[in-house]
């Protein structure tokens, strides 16, 4: 018997998934899940510009994650010019993208993975029924704006990043003005890591291949070195050699895989697999009591990685605004020159690569940026296949469902993490 | 107990950053989603409800014939229609296309540029259908959406500055970068309602509001030539979130050396 399931694309919002299935005796034979949202050009529009161009342009990729592209650029600028920011900008830089984690990964978390665990089209219907937990959410989510406004000048493309570091330090005091904030928002996290943590998933486990920048020293998020779960350690400048980027016919968004044809997987549980040890040990700590295993591989446990992993940042933003000097200067001076550039950081959803060629002017001759949801694309088709065949029992409407919560485990972007995907079931005799 | 009045947001070319705002209403969001039926909001919900709607808030800009279609479809279920963003209301950065040669673009991001279908163009929400008002700002400030979305369900017209950035600036005390540190800066012909927040940091506005009604930009760009800028330099800073914005993309036309025209 061959079941028929086609999910039409649509709901215009970050681009329109369409997913197609055909199922066969309970297996599925053929399935494609596209992401088509109309593009825009960037890597083009940027050659010809100067370098100093390239945070501000590339943060318009994305509205929910502007530093990760700010930052990302910035850095590729520095190494294409052989300079090095001092570690009070690096500080500076890292509590900044604390901000942006806060409020991303809360606005995911609590806002639009939540209600698929709890059975309820939104998070305007939780306010009803948890309504302690959404006003937490929101109150979390607006100390991570606050912290890209005080230290980035504005929450949606911030205005105060440069290659080389800030136009302007903000003042001590001024930070330190978060710091109650900040006392009630690590209770907080803590709570809402105990909400998600109890939140029963629907059953699913994969050996995944996972990739993440990993540090020395820090829970990767401004930079590191690439790593995976197959003990991969590599320059971040080797990422073209190791890693691949394929069109799909009918797609805008190019698909990840590595060199050898495998899909692999970047974001929370990537992270939280290769960088466990680098986290605060009050994390690990934390995460472990509630049963938050080292390495996960259920997709739908990322709400509860992503959860400990604000309670990461909300620590960590509580000792950088301690130690905080203001760098002086500010920003690092650069001198252009022609050469190469990469730069990486990992972005709420996962490692988000940059490469320009710079003239010897500092105008970019051309341009290549990786996000992570490119990379993930395979990985979440891989995953879908399982769900529909875990999910054949389920009617139509709940298959559905089922499917839109295991494209939202990846975060993919905000409005392609809310419910988009119209389905078509065709059952053929 | 009177209908509560339907709310639609839509998403067209666009980085999301702008009905972002909304979200980022964090005091306000529950308050608002009260006062309205959020009937079309795909950012925040799966529900969504059949038009018509009271009002259509609509980020992003037309570069596809599906899209172009779409629009009219909205607009006619739309008793008010607000294009909220510089995607919206000027094509956005996207629209530096309209400048280029939009099929090498094509080729030059994709490798199988066969399957992928745009127009040439990326242009706002007006230059398709009749927009009722237009709110600037790449993104747009959430205050003024607030204010936009209030004033409008309340019949009223809503408070926006028309004036330039340099009004705000100097009403906040930032020391003026251009007469202090000789820094170019587009706030005398940029709009009004960022609240002044590059020059708050040193650094000179971008002009992501885009123009100011009536803008002075001979005398501008005049200025940005006695600082030492090239007309190529000009043309740059001109062509940015707003290029196709008509006194932007005038002006920016007058610079441009003749090879790239």
């Amino acid at each position: 018997m061959t079941r028929r399931i086609k999910v039409e694309a649509l709901a215009r919002v970050e681009g329109e998934g369409a997913l197609d299935v055909t199922v066969r005796d309970g297996r599925v034979t053929a399935l494609h899940f596209r992401i088509f949202e109309p593009p825009r050009f960037f890597e083009a529009l940027l050659r010809g510009r100067p370098y100093s161009d390239a945070p501000d342009i590339t943060s318009r990729i994305c509205g929910i994650c502007p530093i990760a592209y700010q930052l990302g650029a910035a850095q590729a600028m520095e190494d294409a010019f052989g300079v090095v920011v001092s570690p009070e900008i690096e500080a500076l830089r890292r509590l900044v993208y604390c901000g942006e984690w806060i409020e991303s990964h809360v606005l995911h978390v609590a806002m639009l993975h939540a209600p698929d665990f709890l059975g309820l089209d939104d998070a305007l219907l939780m306010a009803k029924t948890h309504p302690e937990v959404v006003e937490t959410a929101l109150r979390l989510k607006k100390l991570g704006n606050r912290l890209l406004e005080v230290v980035g000048g504005r929450a949606v493309h911030p205005v105060n990043l440069k290659v080389g570091g800030f136009y302007a330090a903000p003042k001590r005091a001024e930070l330190l003005a978060l710091r109650p904030e900040l006392d009630w928002a690590a209770a907080a996290a803590r709570r809402l890591l105990r909400t998600v943590a109890a939140f029963d998933p629907p059953d699913l486990t994969r050996d995944y291949l996972f990739v993440a920048l990993r540090h020395d020293r820090d829970y990767a998020i401004t930079g590191g070195r690439l790593a995976s779960s197959e003990g991969l350690d590599a320059p971040i400048a080797a990422f073209p050699d190791l890693f691949d980027e394929h069109q799909e016919p009918n797609s805008t968004a190019l698909h990840g895989r590595t060199r050898d044809g495998r899909a692999y997987m970047v974001g929370p549980l990537a992270r939280w697999a290769i960088n466990g040890d680098r986290l605060l040990p009050d994390v690990r700590a934390e995460a472990a009591a509630l049963g938050v295993a080292p390495v996960e591989r259920n997709p739908f446990r990322s709400i509860v990685v992503r959860a400990a992993e604000v309670l990461q940042v909300v620590l960590e933003a509580q000792r950088l605004v301690d130690a905080y000097r203001p760098p002086d200067p500010p920003a690092v001076p650069v001198e252009p020159r022609a050469g190469v550039g990469v730069g990486a950081t990992e972005a709420p959803r996962g490692l988000c690569w940059h490469r320009y060629r710079l003239a010897d002017d500092g105008s970019i001759l051309e341009a290549r940026i990786v996000p992570p949801t490119a990379q993930n694309q395979p990985t979440i088709e891989e995953d879908l296949r399982q769900v529909v065949e875990r999910g054949l029992a389920l009617d139509d409407d709940a298959l559905k469902w089922r499917c839109e919560q295991a494209i939202r485990n990846y975060d993919p972007c905000i409005s392609c993490a809310t419910h988009f995907l119209r389905l078509k079931v065709h059952r053929e005799p | 107990m009177t209908r509560r009045p339907k709310l639609a947001v839509w998403k067209f070319s666009s980085c999301d950053g702008c009905q972002l705002q909304l979200l980022d209403l964090e005091d306000d969001l529950l308050a608002l989603a009260d006062a309205v039926q959020v009937a079309v909001f795909l950012e925040a919900t799966r529900a969504t409800a059949p038009g018509p709607y009271d009002l259509s808030l609509v980020e992003g800009s037309i570069t596809t014939a599906a899209d172009a279609a779409r629009i009219r479809t909205i607009r006619r279920q739309s008793r008010v229609l607000v294009a909220i963003g510089a995607c919206a209301t000027a094509g956005g950065i996207q629209a530096l296309k309209n400048l280029a040669d939009a099929a090498e673009w094509v080729r030059a991001v994709y490798p199988r540029p066969e399957h992928i279908a745009t127009l040439a163009t990326s242009t706002a929400i007006a230059d398709h259908v009749p927009v009722d008002l237009e709110l600037r700002g790449c993104p747009v400030d959430r205050h003024q959406l607030l204010e936009v979305v209030s004033a409008l369900l309340a019949g009223r017209r809503p408070a926006l500055p028309r004036t330039a950035v340099c009004t705000e600036c100097k009403r906040a005390g930032h020391p003026c970068v251009t007469v202090a540190a000789g820094t170019p800066c587009l706030g005398p012909v940029t709009q009004a309602g960022c609240g002044a927040l590059c020059p708050r940091v040193g650094r000179g506005c971008y002009g992501c509001f885009g123009p100011k009604e009536t803008p002075n930009l001979p005398a501008l760009t005049a200025q940005y030539a006695a600082l030492g800028r090239t007309s190529a330099e000009i043309t740059l800073a001109l062509r940015l979130y707003n290029a196709d914005a008509a006194p932007f993309r005038e002006e920016a036309r007058r610079h441009d050396p003749p090879h790239q025209g």
